[in-house]
């Protein structure tokens, strides 16, 4: 044994010779590769020529010198100052923020809304999976462009005019917040000079709750006792906050919409467009969730809970220290590919005119300056490089949380 | 301290020092189908009992009753002076006191050997992290596996799964040991490796519940024999006796068929 272990036989390696180079299975596999990529590049090449080519003769040059020209149309959701005036690369600009705002939002809801529903598909309570079922069900079988359709239709058609809204308003200034067929209307915050405290005591919060947790995991392995670590962090990340807001003389103050003659003053409006897209979206998405997380709590075997059980760990705990890091292991590829499909389905926004990249630069723009193979390849890599970076952190996450066998 | 003893004992049911377990007229049922029948059964502290039977007669059902994985609907099965009913934390301090071994290991994958050993010490005994890691690494000594603490349980054979899984038990200091067909899933040169590691442990004078094909060990270490057929306790006897002259005609014809082997 120890013998053994001084002399490491190591795996025999094939000699190299020269007439053996295409029946050697590694040889032959490198020529093959060299091949196949000069062959891919060279196939690229010739699209790439040939498109130039034939936009030239045309009279099309291709360039990207459009984008400064001044755009002539106008967004109605802009989280950036934007006008008739702005330039097309702005509009760009403003696309792209509202695809990664409803993609952002739309994977947050979904993924809350899909464990909440995953989990309670498992439920024992009869009635309670029922539910979560029928939902899942009749959610995941009817296509999302519907559902987004159907939720904006409800919110334009079923929701009163701004008019109406404004002539039933009262004097009363205690109404703060008006549901109209053109939006949302509620307060809008106003920072004032104070609002620092209040970011501080955020962020402190955070660091506090941190810290604690460290410390809690520091005394459970020295003497073993256990902390209260998650009332502590909502304490922490919320307490302290709250004290700094009133110590800081409450630096937020809400400007509300006030009804006028023709539309609201002050305010902001959450548009319905973006709201049905957001909700179908996430509704849409939450489904599919809900089976990943599902299907992931069920391929841990029953086995698992027993032995836990045998050993005297409590429900709640089997669930934290040995279901769920095994279940997010079958979870995270799909619930991966829920998160690209959510980023690319915001596309289907222009079906209710919500202006995101593919509105503007992959409409309005490319219709007013006829400039398809720019603004076309603009909204591909823009794509490509959302689902690529969600595709990157995803895996990395995976990798980190892997079995190790073998 | 001596009010809490009190207290304590005041818990417990009346019942000798030395009862371990008592099981009494105890019935249970699949929806319809009757798995166990009328079970009586006391054990003793230090007792080893081997439970045989064909498949599917209820042997591995009755001692996963006695950590309630499954659920009695008649009788009474008292565990370490506690009662086994739906009150949560009776189950839980129960579950404390009785380690199992199952057939499949049941290993967490997910953690290395060592934090397999650890994690119960560490979240139900609340024992400080250093000590809980002495203690399994006495454990993983005495099953004689302490080189593979760091690894993960997917490294390993079966024989030496099921060692860390009988290691794992041991480091919650149970009062009682069940094993569940311990050596059914392994190879045959693996078989040996585990049944030694039980064999110390019966010396060592744990109670024990193994429901088990290996005779062999029944004769080496068990104090009483348990024959168990159609949900019922057939034969009860001493291994000697057992084996030498079984009283049931469905004890001798179980015993021909796999002595035979």
């Amino acid at each position: 044994m120890s013998n053994a272990l001084q002399t490491p036989v190591a795996p025999p390696r094939n000699g190299f010779s020269l007439g053996k180079i295409w029946t050697d299975k590694r040889s032959r596999g490198v020529i093959i590769q060299i091949f196949a990529t000069a062959a891919f590049f060279a196939f690229i090449f010739w699209l790439l020529r040939n498109a130039v080519a034939n936009f030239e003769t045309l009279g099309k040059p291709f360039g990207f010198d459009f984008l400064w020209q001044e755009s002539n149309y106008d967004i109605n959701q802009h989280l950036i100052e934007y006008d008739s005036r702005s330039s097309h690369f702005r509009a760009g600009v403003v696309g792209v923020l509202n695809t990664l705002l409803v993609a952002v939002c739309g994977i947050v809801l979904s993924t809350i809304l899909g464990f909440i529903l995953g989990v309670l598909r498992l439920s024992p309570n009869w009635l309670v999976n029922r539910l979560s079922y029928c939902y899942i069900e009749f959610v995941r079988n009817v296509p999302v462009l519907v559902h987004i359709l159907l939720i904006h239709g409800i919110l334009v058609h079923a929701l009163p005019g701004v008019k109406a809204v404004l002539k039933g308003a009262t004097d009363d200034a205690s109404q703060q917040f008006f549901l109209t067929n053109r939006g949302f209307y509620v307060p809008r915050p106003i920072f004032e000079s104070g609002i620092w405290l209040v970011v501080a005591a955020i962020i402190g919060g955070i660091a506090i709750a941190m810290w604690y947790r460290r410390q809690a995991r520091i005394k459970q392995a020295d003497t073993g006792e256990q902390s209260p670590v998650f009332w502590m962090s909502v304490l922490a990340i919320l307490g302290l906050p709250i004290v700094a807001y009133f110590l800081a003389g409450q630096p937020i103050q809400w400007d509300a919409p006030v009804p006028g003659r023709f539309n609201f003053k002050g305010g902001m409006a959450l548009k319905p467009e973006f709201l049905a897209l957001w909700l179908a979206l996430s509704l849409y998405t939450a489904a599919f969730i809900a089976e990943n997380v599902r299907s992931g709590i069920e391929a841990v075997s029953q086995g698992q809970t027993e032995a836990a059980h045998a050993l005297g760990l409590p429900r709640g705990r089997t669930m934290n220290l040995v279901i769920i890091p095994q279940a997010l292991r079958v979870i995270i590829p799909p619930l991966t590919s829920q998160y690209l499909n959510i980023t690319k389905n915001s596309s289907l926004a222009i079906a209710i005119g919500y202006m995101d990249i593919v509105a503007t630069i992959g409409g309005i723009t490319l219709n007013q300056t006829g400039r398809e193979m720019e603004c076309m390849i603009i909204v591909l890599s823009l794509y490509l490089m959302f689902s690529l970076t969600i595709s990157l952190l995803m895996n990395w996450y995976n990798k980190r949380i892997a079995l190790v066998e073998r | 301290m001596s009010e809490q003893q009190s207290e304590l004992s005041a818990a417990k049911l009346a019942v000798s020092d030395h009862e371990m377990i008592r099981i009494a007229e105890m019935h249970k049922w699949y929806g319809q189908f009757h798995v166990l029948k009328n079970i009586n059964l006391t054990v003793n502290k230090g007792e080893r009992i081997v439970v045989c039977g064909p498949s599917g007669s209820g042997k591995s059902t009755l001692i996963r009753c006695i950590n309630r994985l499954e659920e009695h609907q008649r009788g009474q099965i008292i565990v370490d002076g506690t009662e086994l009913t739906g009150d949560l934390k009776h189950i839980e301090q129960i579950r404390r006191e009785v380690g199992m071994v199952f057939q499949h290991f049941n290993l967490f994958p997910h953690l290395t050997v060592l934090e397999n050993c650890t994690l119960a010490p560490i979240w139900v005994r609340k024992m400080p992290k250093a000590e809980a890691e002495d203690v399994a690494r006495s454990y993983l000594e005495r099953v004689k596996i302490p080189e593979q603490a760091e690894k993960y349980p997917g490294q390993l054979s079966g024989g030496q799964q099921q060692r860390v899984a009988i290691a794992r038990s041991l480091c919650m200091n149970p009062a009682i040991m069940l094993f569940d067909e311990p050596t059914s899933a392994l190879d045959p040169e693996m078989i040996k490796e585990v049944l030694d590691v039980m064999i110390e442990l019966a010396r060592d004078g744990m109670t024990m519940i193994c429901v088990t094909h290996e005779m062999g060990f029944a004769k080496t270490v068990a104090n009483r024999v348990i024959f168990m057929d159609g949900g019922e306790i057939i034969e009860e006897n001493e291994p000697q006796e057992f084996f030498n002259n079984p009283q049931s005609e469905r004890t001798r014809e179980f015993l021909s068929q796999i002595l035979l082997h």
